[in-house]
């Protein structure tokens, strides 16, 4: 080997860790495989219909390429780097919600609270390891505080409706997601310095599996599962992105503190809740009478469009491994 | 052009842009170097420089608001509204009032409200464009109140200038009227096709129709 090889070995060893950096690689290769693909399914393109489906996958490919960027940079910023950007998501996706949610006047301060002191608080709490605090800053004392400063407010016209929503937003976009960085604060046995590689391994699955459920529904989707919540999610699709992601997760199981059998069945956990919070955000979009719940990133929609399964993914697969794997 | 626009102008319309989120959507014409008069709904105090951050930099020199005398005429609101945006402060209510006094369509020949009209279609001269919200105040957002008649005499004493209908979606939610702290969610902004005064539409008409072009271009098409 030579002497600037291993400089550069050092230097990758040194920001993130071997495991991360040829998570990173393999990622590379999959994007430039799915540009290429890209490019030859636009030139092959006949028909006007085929033509805009490749549109829109070209579109939520070159998204992807801008996604995976600032992931990797955030990860490779570490533990602040990750609580930045998760917060960042957390924030806009709570605007997409709340902007689609019906709120009242004397909403108002209640709403406020909601952005900017409770959910950077969520966070702020991961940063000091203040694992306790966080577990029930939402559930607890957020809940309660919603429905009591509306009540403040003093409109009672859908009084319950209104909190409800109002908390539900929070449990989602804030707390839900915000276990997805908190894997970072677990102190998992024989696995320490390596809690970024773990974050990655949950985004990569739960992203890759709604990939792989999309790809697999173009192909061969038939069966929908619920027509009247989502005509897009077929049974061909969620078995066949199902299993594919979790043999994909099966085989990262070396990037993380799991056995390959293990990592299976964590996958598995991951993307079946994928599914679910897909499903469920699609039904409060068809409620709303819209198709997305915001427009910026390109092809995909919403932010929440594009996270709605890691919202789901991200709490059960954080108490996992921290029952079983953290003692 | 843009050297004109008071720095802080800048600074509080990406402020502005950044806590409103607007989408901005130009359906009915094309942001264009033209005399134009801008009218909105009007539900909070983020409308103004909302729509004035939609437009291109090079057409925001030239674009002024046109704002109520009695509520930004002193201290910090005065240089926010004179200093940094070149408002044209004017007389709430003159143009009404002497329109009733009069029972008529024809311009308002009571002084004062006649004077306002002056006032408007001077400021604009050869080249500015203005936003205006004939509403004449900020409501609650759930319906579009009566346009005061000031449009209409705006529009008969500058028939040369396209009248742009516009809607702002959601800002009563962001900023209501008498908060101070605003909730950041995503509104829109949405510039429909110009319409003029007909031949032979009277006043009241005409402000009905005006009225209801801002309305169609709510996303929901409902009767707001």
């Amino acid at each position: 080997m030579t002497h600037s090889a291993a400089q550069f070995l050092e230097f990758l060893e040194a920001n993130g860790g071997f495991d991360l950096w040829i998570l990173f690689g393999g990622v590379l290769a999959l994007l430039i495989v799915s540009s290429i693909v890209g490019v030859i399914l636009k030139q092959s393109a006949t028909s006007e219909t085929a033509r805009r489906v490749i549109d829109n996958l070209n579109a939520r490919i070159r998204a992807w390429w801008k996604m995976s960027a600032i992931f990797a940079l955030t990860l490779l910023v570490g533990k602040t780097g990750s609580l930045i950007l998760f917060a960042l998501l957390s924030f806009l996706a709570l605007r997409e919600y709340i902007t689609l949610v019906p709120t009242r006047r004397g909403d108002h301060r209640t709403l406020f609270w909601t952005f900017f002191i409770i959910t950077p608080l969520q966070y702020y709490l991961i940063g000091i390891n203040w694992y306790g605090f966080f577990a029930i800053l939402i559930p607890a004392f957020a809940f309660v505080f919603i429905p009591a400063r509306i009540a403040l407010a003093g409109d009672t016209e859908h009084f319950l409706e209104r909190a409800a929503k109002i908390q539900f937003g929070l449990m989602i976009c804030a707390y839900c997601l915000s276990h997805a960085p908190a894997l970072l604060i677990l102190k998992i046995p024989n696995y320490e310095g390596r809690d970024s590689v773990l974050l990655l391994y949950l985004v990569l699955v739960d992203q890759m599996s709604d990939v792989l459920q999309y790809v697999w529904g173009k192909l061969l989707g038939r069966h929908k599962i619920a027509p009247n919540v989502s005509p897009n999610k077929t049974w061909e699709g969620f078995v066949g992105g199902v299993a594919t992601a979790t043999l994909l997760g099966a085989f990262l199981s070396w990037a993380t503190p799991f056995t390959r059998w293990q990592s299976a069945r964590m996958s598995l956990a991951i993307t079946v809740m994928g599914f679910l919070g897909g499903l469920v955000m699609s039904a409060i979009k068809r409620d709303a009478g819209v198709k997305d719940f915001g427009a910026v990133i390109e092809g995909h929609g919403g932010i929440l469009d594009r996270i709605d399964s890691l919202c789901f993914a991200a709490p059960v697969f954080f108490h996992l491994v921290r029952y079983f794997f953290v003692r | 052009m843009s050297a004109r626009i008071h720095p802080l102008a800048h600074v509080i319309a990406a402020l502005a842009r950044g806590i409103s989120g607007v989408q901005i959507r130009w359906q009915g014409c094309v942001p264009e170097p033209r005399q134009r008069i801008y009218f909105a709904n009007h539900t909070s105090h983020l409308d103004f420089v909302v729509l004035w951050s939609a437009l291109p930099v090079e057409l925001r020199a030239q674009t002024r608001p046109v704002a109520a005398k009695d509520y930004w005429q002193s201290g910090f609101r005065s240089f926010l509204a004179q200093k940094v945006f070149r408002a044209v402060l004017v007389e709430r209510g003159a143009v009404a009032r002497s329109a009733r006094d009069e029972h008529s369509d024809e311009e308002p020949s009571h002084a004062k409200g006649f004077a306002v009209i002056e006032q408007l279609a001077e400021a604009m001269g050869e080249g500015d464009s203005l936003i205006f919200f004939p509403e004449g105040t900020r409501g609650t957002g759930e319906t579009v109140g009566e346009f005061k008649s000031g449009l209409y005499h705006l529009a008969k004493r500058r028939p040369d200038v396209e009248l742009i209908p516009a809607q702002l979606e959601n800002l009563n939610r962001i900023l209501p009227k008498g908060e101070i702290l605003p909730v950041p969610l995503v509104s829109v902004l949405t510039f429909g096709a110009p319409i003029h005064v007909e031949e032979g539409e009277n006043k009241h008409e005409f402000l009905e129709r005006a009225r209801a072009a801002v309305c169609s271009l709510h996303r929901k098409g409902d009767a707001r």
